[in-house]
């Protein structure tokens, strides 16, 4: 998809105006922080697990060259193919031509964001292959042209009547002509509409929770089992995953499953959890007979050994942005790429650039409750500091935050000065603030009084003033 | 002599003001003394003090960021403890100073040293002196908004609540939502208006629906957000920092009342 992070304040602003999204967000921003809540209370171990989880996936990029090759040499023992793309293009390139070995028509994709990343859908129907979304939020932004704006929940932007009127819309021509009003009557007539759709894939593609290097398994969760659908119905499966997914064990997975799941929805487990273990062996019942799996660097080995390290061990289990005020009042869309929410704020700056998506790190309040929830431990409003001191030192910041942080820091370096401006600065706003306590407007701080009002400073003088005057010890 | 009302006699206490308590907001500063003092500490305001450095900090200009810190550090050496009456700026020091000077292995260690000293008002008194100040009155009924950094960075939430437990007449009504951010977030609230109106209308809303008459919290900037909305839109909720209450010097006017 095409970013608009650069005109993030202009979407910010659509964002607050829909009141379809507002409502929809009203809804979001409290269920899943009780699910997990929930999920989290009934689990005394789990801050524990995740120290646990941290420590894997930290393990598991110390050494990542070993693991990716072990995976490698595992799922060519079974019988797959491993393919490097060191970017995006690469990984479209790759794909295309294994769909196009297939003579495949429509490819069955079950949700991945690594294929959002890189733009697969677009490149797929340019090239005259029809991909079909089968997981049910997919399906519904698909069928509506809209990216996902959440990454476990990719239409959570949308109220069920939006819904109700894009089945109604699209179903129409397909025979299904009543309007449905009914969350498990929707739910029914796209699980009808796929399974059709299913049949006819000669190809499926599936993104990866987890590569686990022990036995070259490509893991998957998902609620609807569409995933289950997608790489056993087709003749070939490919899977799609950056390179960083890659962890030791199947102990470590089952470690890091614990955590995904509480994390995300609040359940215990997802309702499938899959193991992709090569193409179809003799004796099996099912399976593809041709598995792909493409690994995707995209710029993620540059953040190796990096201070920015620590975004590697992100899960995609959407804590951060399900608990991010910023995120719970404008939504996924208006960060304007693949990744919103605070792992987005850290993210899309790697991957776009720090001047596509400088916006992104800035709009945080470093509440630190994306943090506290992360379930690999991830330190986000750190990282996004980092991503600030970048854009300080390449002058990225701009030129009126940078003078007025240049007055405050000339000022606050040098505290005689510093007190005899905020003494005529506090006189003057106690003076003429007196009689109401606060002001309504006030020059050069439109950005506070827009909408609130700026409390007057109390009378009698700046705290230091009438600490001398008084006496007070000050050594 | 140390006894169970004044455990902190024979200590010198550094009192770290915060900008926005020396500009606006006075009396949080001499509340803060004054719950000192009256624990027996001896209080003493170092006169080189300005800015934490967040304002630098928090938009990457680490350079100013590092020079306040050094100019900190250095007035705030050689007490026994540094008490700030904000958990923003106490996360400041405390957290945040010695990962300034990773590469500086000397300023490191004072840092380090500093930081360990260093508590936010109301966990200083709960936590490491076990104090229940004087008894004081105050009859409002009150809903507690736990600021970000005291809450996340410096475990700061039950030690207010236990010290406003100790104030008579006093009831608290907790509020949905305490722990969610304000929108306040320093320089955010300026640079993304927008979005810090809409966090700040979730907030006020779960302000509202407690009917408290008296909004309470720890750090000024916070405070003066919250105060500058429920105003706005004329709410009849008075604003005050929790020192004010527990020291008893609520007879100051309200944040952003008119002075009488």
């Amino acid at each position: 998809m095409k970013s608009t992070a650069h005109a993030f304040k202009d979407n910010v602003g659509e964002a607050l105006r829909d009141t379809n999204l507002q409502q929809s967000l009203s809804i979001m921003k409290v269920g899943f922080v009780e699910r997990r809540r929930g999920a989290v209370e009934r689990m005394p171990e789990f801050e524990a697990l995740r120290d646990r989880a941290r420590d894997i996936k930290n393990h598991a990029l110390a050494h990542l060259d070993f693991y990716l090759e072990r995976f490698e040499q595992k799922v060519l023992a079974l019988g797959g193919h491993v393919h490097w793309a060191p970017t995006a293009e690469d990984a479209r390139r790759i794909v295309l031509d294994l769909c196009q070995q297939a003579n495949a028509r429509t490819v069955a994709k079950s949700k991945s964001m690594i294929a959002e990343e890189i733009g697969l859908n677009e490149h797929l129907e340019a090239h005259g292959i029809a991909p079909i979304e089968t997981d049910l939020g997919e399906y519904i932004i698909q069928l509506r042209q809209e990216p996902p704006s959440h990454i476990i929940a990719p239409a959570v932007h949308l109220t069920k009547d939006q819904v109700a009127d894009t089945f109604h819309e699209h179903h129409s021509k397909l025979g299904f002509t009543r309007r449905l009003t009914e969350r498990n009557d929707l739910v029914a007539e796209a699980r009808h509409v796929l399974r059709q759709k299913f049949q006819q894939a000669d190809v499926g593609i599936t993104g990866a929770n987890f590569l686990v290097a022990e036995t070259g398994s490509s893991m998957l969760v998902t609620n609807e089992g569409n995933a289950d659908l997608s790489n056993t119905l087709p003749k070939t499966h490919i899977v799609i995953a950056s390179i960083e997914k890659v962890i030791p064990t199947l102990e470590d997975a089952a470690t890091l499953l614990r955590v995904l799941a509480r994390s995300a929805t609040g359940q215990e487990w997802s309702s499938y959890t899959t193991f992709n273990t090569g193409p179809k062996r003799s004796g099996d019942p099912d399976g593809p007979q041709a598995y792909h799996v493409v690994l995707l660097d995209n710029g993620r080995s540059n953040v190796l050994g990096s201070e920015m390290q620590d975004m590697l061990r992100c899960i995609r289990c959407g804590a951060c942005m399900n608990h991010c005020p910023v995120y719970g009042a404008i939504g996924g869309h208006a960060y304007g790429w693949v990744y919103p929410g605070p792992i987005g704020a850290v993210l899309d700056p790697q991957l776009l650039g720090l001047e596509e998506a400088g916006n992104l790190p800035n709009a945080s309040t470093f509440c630190g409750r994306c943090e506290s929830v992360c379930p690999v431990r991830i330190p986000l409003p750190k990282l996004m500091r980092h991503w600030r001191e970048r854009e300080f030192e390449h002058h990225l910041t701009p030129p009126t935050v940078r003078k007025a942080l240049g007055l405050w820091a000339f000022l606050a370096k040098r505290p005689k000065l510093y007190r005899a401006a905020t003494g005529i600065a506090n006189r003057a706003l106690a003076l003429f603030g007196r009689a109401e306590g606060r002001y309504d407007a006030l020059p050069l701080a439109g950005g506070w009084t827009r909408h609130r009002d700026m409390p007057a400073p109390q009378a009698g003088g700046t705290f230091h003033a009438q600490w001398k005057a008084r006496g007070g010890a000050t050594r | 002599m140390r006894s169970p009302t004044r455990p902190g006699t024979g200590l010198d206490v550094a009192l770290f003001v915060t900008c926005l308590v020396d500009m606006f907001r006075p009396s949080v500063g001499f509340a803060a003394a004054k719950l000192l003092e009256d624990a027996g500490c001896r209080v003493v305001v170092p006169d080189a003090q300005t800015c934490c450095g967040q304002p630098g900090y928090n938009s990457g200009d680490r350079a100013d960021a590092i020079a306040i810190a050094r100019q900190v550090i250095e007035a705030f050496e050689g007490y026994d403890y540094v008490v700030v009456p904000s958990g923003s700026c106490g996360g400041m020091i405390s957290h945040h100073y010695p990962a300034l000077f990773a590469d500086e292995p000397a300023m490191k260690a004072r840092a380090e040293k500093l930081a360990s000293r260093t508590h936010e008002l109301t966990g200083f008194l709960v936590d490491v002196l076990g104090v229940a100040p004087t008894p004081t009155r105050c009859d409002a009924t009150v809903t507690y908004h736990d600021s970000c950094s005291g809450l996340r960075e410096l475990g700061v939430k039950a030690q207010p609540r236990q010290l406003l437990a100790g104030v008579e007449g006093v009831k608290l009504v907790e509020m949905t939502g305490a722990e969610i951010c304000c929108g306040f977030g320093g320089t955010f609230c300026v640079k993304y208006p927008d979005i810090s109106n809409a966090m700040l209308d979730d907030k006020v809303a779960d302000i509202a629906a407690t009917g408290a008459g008296t909004l309470l919290a720890g750090d000024l900037g916070c405070l003066l957000n919250m105060a500058g909305k429920l105003q706005r839109e004329g709410r009849p909720v008075k604003v005050r920092h929790v020192a004010e209450v527990i020291a008893g010097m609520t007879d100051e006017p309200a944040i952003g009342e008119p002075a009488p």
